[in-house]
């Protein structure tokens, strides 16, 4: 029906993430079946789907914290070479130290709540060998300050903070090694609207200065459409249909994929 | 002449799979482009028109047929071409310019009219100079250079589109309706550059309402009405 797109020969760069054939199930239940994905450097990928779909799986796949049954993972970077899923366990903990930054929808996934908003960034550092506090400190600031964290509230633990700021440290702790990917895994849902906006407003500035390649989970097609230049529609584990955003949007090919474009208010 | 464009049977349509139907946009239409050309599209409404520009700049995904584009770097089909390379001639050689402005929160508007500039490599401070030169041009007041459009009138907004769109000469330029609702300094100021645009190399395929201001650059027409005479026994038709 829709016509097979051919493969890229104007841009030569090859992608910077690369994901073959990756299946996953827990029991009986088929998380991922088979689902292949990349994201060229620079380049904003949004996956979409309704809760189950595999998208957040996909994610935390990418960020190793799981291992898939089949399938490959590798990251086109001058000192990363192989089959990521097949690190051990140090490994892999350098690796996203160094190379991944992630946000996840629930800040106590990726913060020490009752630490301070600095100490949470510095010990992204401390994984990475940075040993001294004054450069800690600072670096710690810069990044927190990026993130558009007011300043005056570096010694401030997460928990007393309000949701976007919370997001706001956990962006901090993702890009103080200036990751060459991030992640990020719904994270302006719960947020209030116009927090919401405003933390995205954050990540495009961010995009746009640092050029930073992501890949951006969510069920909210706003988002995806304020942030993606490519769209991967999930449904049940599987691809349905990925294109550029715009496309995506505006001609939806697959049945499920119009509905979800319908079903935006 | 140099060849931009040769469009061979493109047809498109739309599946509307909860209604279990399928609204066709418009069938089998082949034509070619050279360098320089202006291009109009007419049609009464829903002839497929817009829909035309956006299968060309693949915002919509065809059916079958091919859109060969002659690119920089060699022929490339846009119908199929993939989505990075799409992504990469969007912000090259190929235009596209509406009515609507996407602005975005904290971009100022000569930060958005410089950005295509940017990209391309010129210097930030060179960008924004040309940038406030076309904002000039296209008449916004120099007071609401430095401010954020989402906050603009719709004019206003429409203007920081138009030269954002057209700060940087593209290989092709797709119009879709760009005058509708300008005021006439603006009106000026898009033909003008559009004269510039079109003498410089610059192909372009366009839909206007009111297609009287770029009267003088139209050199063919195609109506997309169906059962409208075919485009090949129109060429020397005027609007």
């Amino acid at each position: 029906m829709t016509l097979q797109l051919d493969a890229p020969r104007l841009v030569k760069t090859r992608p910077l993430v690369t994901v073959r054939n990756v299946s996953k199930c827990y029991g009986d239940v088929v998380a991922l079946n088979d689902v292949s994905a990349s994201v060229y450097p620079g380049e904003v990928l949004g996956i979409v789907g309704e809760s189950g779909s595999g998208k957040s799986t996909l994610l935390r796949m990418m960020n190793l914290e799981e291992t898939p049954d089949r399938g490959s993972y590798t990251l086109d970077l001058p000192d990363v070479q192989g089959n990521l899923f097949d690190l051990d366990r140090f490994a892999r903990r350098m690796l996203c130290a160094t190379k991944i930054g992630i946000v996840y929808q629930n800040p106590h996934l990726g913060l020490l709540m009752k630490h301070s908003s600095s100490g949470n960034v510095a010990e992204r550092l401390l994984v990475a060998g940075e040993r001294s506090f004054a450069t800690l400190r600072q670096k710690a600031k810069v990044a927190l300050e990026a993130s558009e964290f007011p300043l005056e509230r570096l010694d401030a633990p997460p928990i007393e903070l309000s949701g976007g700021m919370q997001q706001r440290v956990q962006l901090a702790k993702a890009i103080a090694l200036e990751p060459a990917l991030l992640l990020l895994d719904e994270p302006t849902t719960g947020l209030d609207v116009s927090v919401q906006a405003m933390v995205l407003d954050t990540l495009k500035h961010l995009q746009q200065e640092r050029a930073i390649t992501m890949v951006i989970v969510s069920h909210d097609l706003g988002v995806i459409r304020t942030m993606a230049d490519r769209v991967m529609v999930m449904r049940r584990g599987e691809v349905v249909e990925q294109g550029l955003a715009d496309q995506t949007f505006q001609d939806p090919q697959h049945a499920y994929t119009q509905q979800l474009v319908h079903a935006k208010l | 002449m140099t060849r931009v464009l040769d469009i061979q049977g493109l047809t498109k349509g739309f599946t509307m799979h909860h209604l279990g139907n399928r609204l066709a946009a418009f069938d089998n239409i082949s034509f070619s482009l050279e360098a320089g050309e202006f291009l109009l599209l007419k049609g009464t409404n829903g002839a497929g028109k817009s829909t035309l520009l956006r299968t060309i700049y693949r915002s919509y995904l065809p059916q079958s047929g091919k859109v060969l584009f002659q690119s920089d770097q060699g022929e490339i089909d846009l119908a199929r071409a993939a989505d990075i390379d799409i992504t990469h001639l969007r912000r090259t050689e190929i235009g596209f310019v509406t009515q609507f402005l996407t602005a975005r929160p904290r971009v100022s508007a000569e930060a958005l009219v410089a950005e295509p500039l940017r990209m391309a490599g010129q210097s930030a401070e060179d960008a924004l100079q040309e940038a406030r030169r076309w904002l000039a041009a296209f008449g916004v007041k120099p007071d609401l250079w430095r401010a954020y459009p989402t906050t603009f009138s719709g004019g206003e907004q429409q203007k920081v589109n138009l030269a954002r769109a057209l700060i940087l000469p593209q290989k092709l330029l797709l119009l879709d309706e760009p005058t509708a609702s300008l005021d006439a300094t603006a009106r000026a100021a898009l033909v003008a550059r559009l004269a510039e645009l079109k003498a410089s190399g610059t192909a372009m395929i366009g839909v206007f309402h009111h297609p009287d201001d770029v009267a003088h650059l139209i050199d063919r027409v195609i109506d997309l009405t169906p059962d409208a005479p075919k485009p090949e026994e129109r060429e020397d038709v005027a609007v």
